[in-house]
């Protein structure tokens, strides 16, 4: 007794430790190494994140930590931004905020994505947080202008109100006048989701007067160009803009206007938004762009000279998102001009046009590969590869972290050779010994899976679509990839073995999506009666998968690793594997 | 190889109680009933309880893998582009991998198109005259018509042409010819 007390802290003295201490791997780690430190650690904890909002419940994260003031949450799997999956399947917010309301009072930030968020729940976070800073909803859906309303109206210190890439149904333009003339807090504003006639530019307007703090602001597309100036020179301390629609008659005064607003930005270092591009205006940005290290000009139809010049005047850009109209001339400038590129996004402007429509290839990837040393992460959809040019990517850019390419036709092989390109990916995951997120496309065999297996230790996220030949392929993945997290195939011929044989992976991972492959209902029984520690989701939109022989393959598969049990909110096109859960039914 | 024969001893051992008849679903993959991805027929990544033809190439759903909202607006764009007034029209040249699309109404005449294609497709285009069409040069800018039928870029005035021009093509070598001589 006497030794450890010794060597004891008092709590108030670890409790101090731990504040600086805000990594969530590194907090873990703290509670488990006694008691006394898991004690003290669970009531210090301010921010959760949690990743698979189904992999625990309100109740158990309330009783674990009860004194939290900032909370993630994400829904749906990533392959729901591709419609992959059905309208209900789920990712529902409300019971989250109801046990919060009660339990979490100072409760400051929530930040939620992929999850249906309705305005019953905005009204609630509204009306039980005094204290509430921050609202992000990125990929959000289920609410309106109506829960907006709540919120603006509400919260009295909101810092941060981020809707990005959600759908808002449109019932009011008047919701940001909600904002009370007290309100002055604002310091991050984005509202480019919504749709045409859901701002009150005027309401706008006096809420960026008031709030001298707001750094980042994003427009959406209803605010027309000339309005752009009104906006910057009452905000020249932005440090982070995007512009409405950047489209209008060229006015010479209007474009005199616009340049000098953008020039008295000081801070500007990042700019998005530029719907409907008229290329004469660019030249007002020019005054800016040598501070810029962020562009995204991926709604952008505008075609690669354009580009260029816009593009030679960035030499500090560190982030390009942009349509394929750059075109390999295009990435050829980029790759000169802009050495400290390290993100680089390049979307197709004709995704189901079966023609080319742009001289976009893989000689512009290859031509970034070459002169950005700094390049990271790499987004890139296109029409041809080949192993050649892989290899000379991986070979180019050691330091990928993510390294994402589509091209667009299924099952394309290398163009110059036919062969698979088994062996472009597998330089890219032997040489880029950093990479944790990888996505592929064109023709491949469970040889690129074996290298995957072999070289990528880092590996934290994988996206098969068409590929490999048999279980082969997947127990190369499940069995090689020691960081994995995040599966998800489409269309591969991966049925029952692998999975089987690899079940205990699947507690170690978040999650695993498999649609269109060949895992039989039986196999999914099987998984989900051997292993309680995971929740086991056939999602079937025609009939009961149990209405059809055991062997036949399901539609789709999900599988999570939960300590919550099976969920209780599917819609009748979801079934879990469940013991428990089929004994109810 | 060494990890092949890792998969095999894993496989055997299996998840299922003893008794249970596993055959069934290890080799579930050869009972399938559902046709998987077929290298010949069209990609089809729908449910095979789907009786009708599998969809085109181009309806597999969610692929490319593009977000729905990127979709929409680049589709409101292409909305846009015809409500601004501008007529555009697509530009092919044969051996070219791509096509192009030009606003026919920013040009003032023909001289400034053909300038414009010149340098979009890095090729020369001959001399015109109304006797013989483009001499001088294997490539000949033809367009189709509103009634359907091909023309040699430079016949009608050039008002007439803009309203009247569905879509360009710039030919090369005997095709070309043929045009010319053609004349009404």
């Amino acid at each position: 007794m006497q030794k450890e007390m010794a060597y004891s802290f008092p709590d108030e003295v670890l409790k101090h430790v731990f504040s600086f201490i805000q990594s969530d791997k590194d907090r873990n780690a703290v509670s488990l190494v006694c008691k006394s430190w898991y004690e003290i650690e669970r009531w210090c904890r301010r921010k959760v994140f949690i990743g698979n909002c189904y992999a625990v419940s309100p109740r158990m994260v309330i009783r674990r930590f009860p004194e939290v003031r900032s909370i993630e949450l994400k829904g749906k799997p990533h392959f729901a931004d591709f419609n992959l999956v059905p309208d209900g399947w789920g990712g529902y917010v409300l019971q989250w905020i109801a046990e919060m309301a009660g339990a979490y009072p100072w409760l400051g930030e929530i930040r939620l994505k992929r999850m249906v968020v309705t305005d019953e729940s905005l009204e609630l976070i509204a009306k039980s947080f005094k204290n509430f800073k921050v609202l992000v909803l990125f990929s959000c859906e289920g609410f309106s202008t109506d829960g907006l309303a709540a919120i603006a109206a509400s919260c009295k210190n909101l810092r941060e109100l981020d809707l990005r890439e959600s759908e808002v149904d449109d019932l009011s333009g008047h919701w940001l006048a909600q904002f009370p003339e007290t309100c002055t807090s604002l310091v991050s504003l984005n509202i480019s989701c919504l749709g045409s006639d859901e701002v009150s530019f005027s309401a706008l307007e006096r809420l960026v007067d008031r709030c001298p703090n707001l750094r980042s602001l994003q427009l959406n597309r209803a605010v027309t160009l000339d309005k752009i100036a009104n906006i910057l020179r009452r905000a020249p301390q932005l440090v982070d803009f995007g512009t409405g629609n950047y489209a209008a008659e060229l006015q010479p005064d209007v474009f005199s206007n616009l340049a000098g607003a953008f020039s008295s930005c000081k801070e500007l270092k990042s700019l998005s938004g530029f719907w409907d591009v008229v290329p004469a205006y660019l030249p007002a940005l020019y005054s800016i762009c040598p501070r810029l290290t962020s562009l995204n000009l991926s709604y952008a139809t505008i075609q690669s000279p354009d580009l260029i010049k816009l593009v030679s005047h960035c030499p500090r850009l560190q982030r390009l998102l942009v349509l394929d109209y750059v075109e390999d001339s295009g990435l050829e400038e980029l790759a000169s001009s802009c050495k400290d590129l390290q993100e680089l996004r390049v979307f197709p402007s004709d995704p189901f046009g079966v023609e080319p429509n742009v001289s976009l290839t893989e000689q512009g990837l290859v031509a970034v590969s070459l002169g950005c040393p700094k390049l990271q992460s790499v987004l890139y959809f296109c029409r041809r590869m080949s192993n050649a040019a892989l290899v000379t990517i991986a070979q180019n850019c050691p330091n990928l972290t993510r390294f994402r390419l589509c091209i667009i036709e299924p099952k394309t092989p290398d163009y110059l050779t036919l062969d698979p390109l088994d062996a472009g990916f597998g330089a890219i995951v032997e040489h880029c010994k950093d990479l944790r997120r990888l996505s592929l496309s064109g023709l491949l065999t469970d040889h690129v899976f074996e290298y995957i297996g072999t070289y990528g230790k880092k590996l934290e996220m994988l996206s098969v679509a068409f590929a490999g030949d048999s279980d082969l392929g997947l127990h190369h993945v499940l069995s090689g990839c020691e960081s994995l997290r995040k599966l998800e195939i489409r269309d591969c011929p991966f049925g029952d073995k692998a999975l089987l044989a690899n079940a205990a992976k699947l507690e170690t991972m978040r999650s695993l999506w498999m649609s269109s492959c060949a895992v039989s209902f039986g196999a999914c029984k099987l998984l989900g009666q051997k292993m309680p520690k995971l929740n086991v989701e056939v999602i079937d939109e025609t009939e009961p998968p149990d209405s059809r022989p055991e062997s036949y393959p399901v539609d789709k598969l999900y599988i999570y690793r939960s300590v919550a049990g099976p969920r209780f909110d599917m819609p009748p096109f979801v079934w879990s594997m469940d013991e428990a859960v089929k004994i109810l039914h | 190889m060494e990890n092949s024969v890792a998969y095999e001893k894993a496989t055997e051992l299996r998840l299922g109680l003893p008794g249970i008849d596993e055959p069934a679903v290890l080799s579930s993959v050869k009972n399938n009933k559902r046709p998987l991805h077929d290298e010949k027929s069209g990609e089809n990544g729908k449910s095979a309880q789907n009786e009708t033809a599998p969809p085109s190439k181009a309806q597999i759903v969610g692929w490319p893998p593009v977000q729905s909202y990127r979709k929409n607006n680049f589709q409101q764009a292409k909305k846009s582009e015809s409500e601004c007034g501008g007529i555009y029209v697509k530009v092919s040249m044969d051996g070219a991998p791509y096509l192009r699309k030009i606003d026919l109404k920013v040009y003032k005449g023909y001289p400034e198109l053909l300038q414009v294609l010149e340098n979009m497709f890095k090729f020369t285009i001959g001399e015109y005259s109304e006797r013989e069409g483009y001499k001088g040069s294997d490539y000949e800018p033809t367009y189709e018509d509103k009634d359907g039928d091909w023309m040699l870029v430079g016949d009608v005035p050039w008002e007439m042409f803009i309203t009247s021009c569905k879509r360009l093509r710039i030919m090369k070598g005997s095709e070309a010819r043929g045009l010319s001589c053609s004349g009404v």
